[in-house]
């Protein structure tokens, strides 16, 4: 029997609509998304100058040999990177912990204290490091003038490696921490009261309920929080960058002390314009982060449940 | 920043609403203290800009450090804006931010309702690949995406960071996921046996059904837009920055001029902090949903 052109067209709406309703999704990202991720692969094997585009050569491994046998700042910078993940993630994690507990009670004016928790996450990454710059100065910022109070004498914080990375990793926890505390405070709110009166019946302290209670409980939650931490603290970038703005920004200090992955990255590919280099670097900077990412996942995945 | 996104958390089993709410513990005093020291630790750095922003210059070289705002904060304001050009770099995020929010809730709310609601060959595959692809860092593709754009001839200009911003994959996915639990199929169905098409299925069920969701979307995808500053700073030019890449050109001066860097800073956070104030509430709820990641 013969489709009237009206049940003909409809039939060809249901079957097509749904590819042309991805299909602007699909194409913006494909090409802006997609191709430049598979692309690196290949540009790593290049020597390739922005500058002499023409000039690009296929030299196999070549960059990956370099970066990894013979290249002193890459081991700086990834040591850094390792440094600032363990200061970063850590504290972020414990804080937000700690923070969720607080919030997890009947609170007057919880909204308020959540928006108050939130609020640095909102601050962009550029203004907040400039500010913070500000603050951990070495003659005038208020860190150094409150630890004069304790007799601490004035720290030059970006002149150190230890220094420049507490300074560093203060703000990432500032900015992050109050972004875990919700999470692990939706997931504390959902743990049923009768497991705390039980436990109280057994004998155990506020203290001992929230180790062997809660936190066994935000188990999922905390797997995520430090896997998520871990991926976006091994790539900073940013605040390296501008915690010690001027001619000698991408080197992370004049040292390099405080020199991430991710910006020798930026300082090879767009100061130096050598965009093989460059690629050679994003591309053990992602194997290098998926291997601490399922470190991390290993370890608190042993938090214990019974 | 990158958007990631979060697995909707397996949560305990939730006790009945009562029950719980008497059992949970009151707050002492000692609870308000410590989360009032600690909101005072969060909004600090957020203050401190303001106060240098309402000081003269002269101010901020003191010992001890001043800690109230003064009655500068115009004038420094003022200087910013004769100063430098921080007006042009205001007006680009602004049309960056804004192109990129109306784009990506646009395109995912279609990706989303198709995902959630049409059936298709390959569906399951496509929305996995929409998925996977949120773990991968953005700065891996970036020299290839910078290549693109020179070829293009677009470094430089302002659609180098619109166009590979007016879609994300948290959009889609977030954006299918509402529409699983908030559109019945039946409206659908109806809609259908009424002779509609697809696109005016989408256009007059599912979009105006999409409202709440697209504008938790657009509040987050504005913020993060507004944000943003690996990619513009690599591929944008100083004399055609967006808000954070100005920034980072002001700090970098020989001389640092904090308060009329600070003063941009402030500027530069006032949006988002008038965006915050507004729908506070529905940014704190898609983070503890597990939804979100700004």
């Amino acid at each position: 029997m013969a489709l009237t052109f009206a049940e003909r067209r409809q039939k060809w709406d249901v079957k097509l609509s749904p590819f042309g309703f991805i299909s602007p999704y699909f194409l913006i990202f494909g090409v802006f998304g997609l191709f430049p991720l598979l692309y690196t692969a290949f540009v790593s094997l290049q020597k390739r100058n922005l500058i002499d585009a023409e000039g690009a050569q296929f030299i196999g491994f070549g960059n990956y040999e370099q970066l990894l046998f013979h290249d002193p700042y890459f081991w700086n910078a990834m040591g850094n990177t390792v440094s600032l993940w363990l200061l970063t993630t850590i504290p972020q994690i414990l804080f937000a912990l700690g923070i969720a507990h607080l919030l997890n009670r009947r609170l007057r004016g919880r909204m308020f204290f959540r928006m108050g928790m939130i609020l640095p996450n909102i601050t962009s990454v550029a203004a907040v490091t400039i500010i913070f710059a500000q603050l951990f100065g070495r003659d005038f910022g208020l860190v150094n003038w409150v630890l004069s109070w304790f007799g601490a004498g004035q720290v030059d914080w970006q002149a150190g490696t230890a220094s420049s990375h507490t300074a560093i990793a203060a703000m990432v926890v500032w900015r992050w921490t109050g972004y875990h505390a919700l999470i692990f405070l939706a997931s504390m709110q959902a743990i049923p009261s009768s497991m705390y009166e039980a436990a109280t019946l057994d004998g155990a302290k506020g203290w001992q309920q929230f180790w062997r209670i809660t936190v066994p409980l935000l188990r999922p939650q905390i797997i995520f929080s430090t896997v998520i931490a871990t991926t976006g603290n091994m790539r900073l970038l940013a605040e390296p960058l501008l915690f010690n703005p001027g001619t000698a920004a991408a080197t992370g200090g004049s040292d390099r002390q405080f020199q991430t992955a991710a910006l020798y990255l930026y300082e090879q590919g767009f100061t130096k314009y050598d965009f093989g280099y460059s690629s050679a670097i994003a591309l053990v900077l992602a194997v290098a982060t998926m291997l601490v990412a399922g470190l991390s996942y290993l370890v608190t995945r042993r938090i214990q449940t019974d | 920043m990158t958007t990631v996104l979060t697995p909707a958390a397996p949560a305990p089993p939730a006790a009945p609403g009562r029950a719980r709410r008497i059992a949970r513990r009151v707050a002492s005093p000692w609870t308000y203290a410590a989360l009032i020291a600690i909101l005072a630790g969060s909004a600090f750095p957020v203050y401190w800009s303001f106060v240098v922003s309402s000081q003269t210059t002269e101010a901020v070289g003191k010992v001890p450090p001043v800690l109230v705002p003064g009655g500068h904060l115009f004038e420094n304001i003022a200087r910013v804006f004769d100063e430098t050009d921080f007006a042009l770099a205001l007006g680009n995020s602004l049309i960056v931010a804004g192109t990129i929010t109306v784009s990506v809730v646009l395109f995912s709310t279609l990706a989303g309702f198709a995902f959630a609601k049409m059936r298709f060959r390959g569906r399951t595959a496509l929305l996995l690949l929409v998925v996977a692809t949120q773990a991968i860092p953005t700065e891996l593709g970036v020299v290839p995406l910078y290549m693109m754009m020179a070829d293009f001839g677009w470094a430089g200009q302002l659609q180098a960071v619109i166009v590979p911003g007016l879609v994300t994959a948290f959009g889609v996915f977030f954006m299918r996921q509402y529409f699983e639990r908030a559109l019945p199929l039946e409206l659908l169905e109806a809609g259908r046996m009424d002779g509609c098409g697809s696109l005016r299925l989408f256009w007059h069920v599912a979009l105006p059904a999409a409202r709440p969701a697209a504008a938790v979307l657009g509040l987050f995808t504005f913020m993060q837009a507004w944000n943003d500053f690996f990619w513009p700073l690599v591929v944008l030019v100083p004399e055609n920055p967006t808000v954070q890449t100005a920034l980072s050109t002001l700090a970098s001066g020989y001389t640092t001029d904090y308060t009329l860097v600070l003063t941009a800073a402030t500027i530069g956070t006032v949006p988002v902090l008038i965006v915050f104030l507004l729908f506070g509430r529905q940014i704190v709820g898609g983070i503890m949903q597990g939804a979100l990641k700004g």
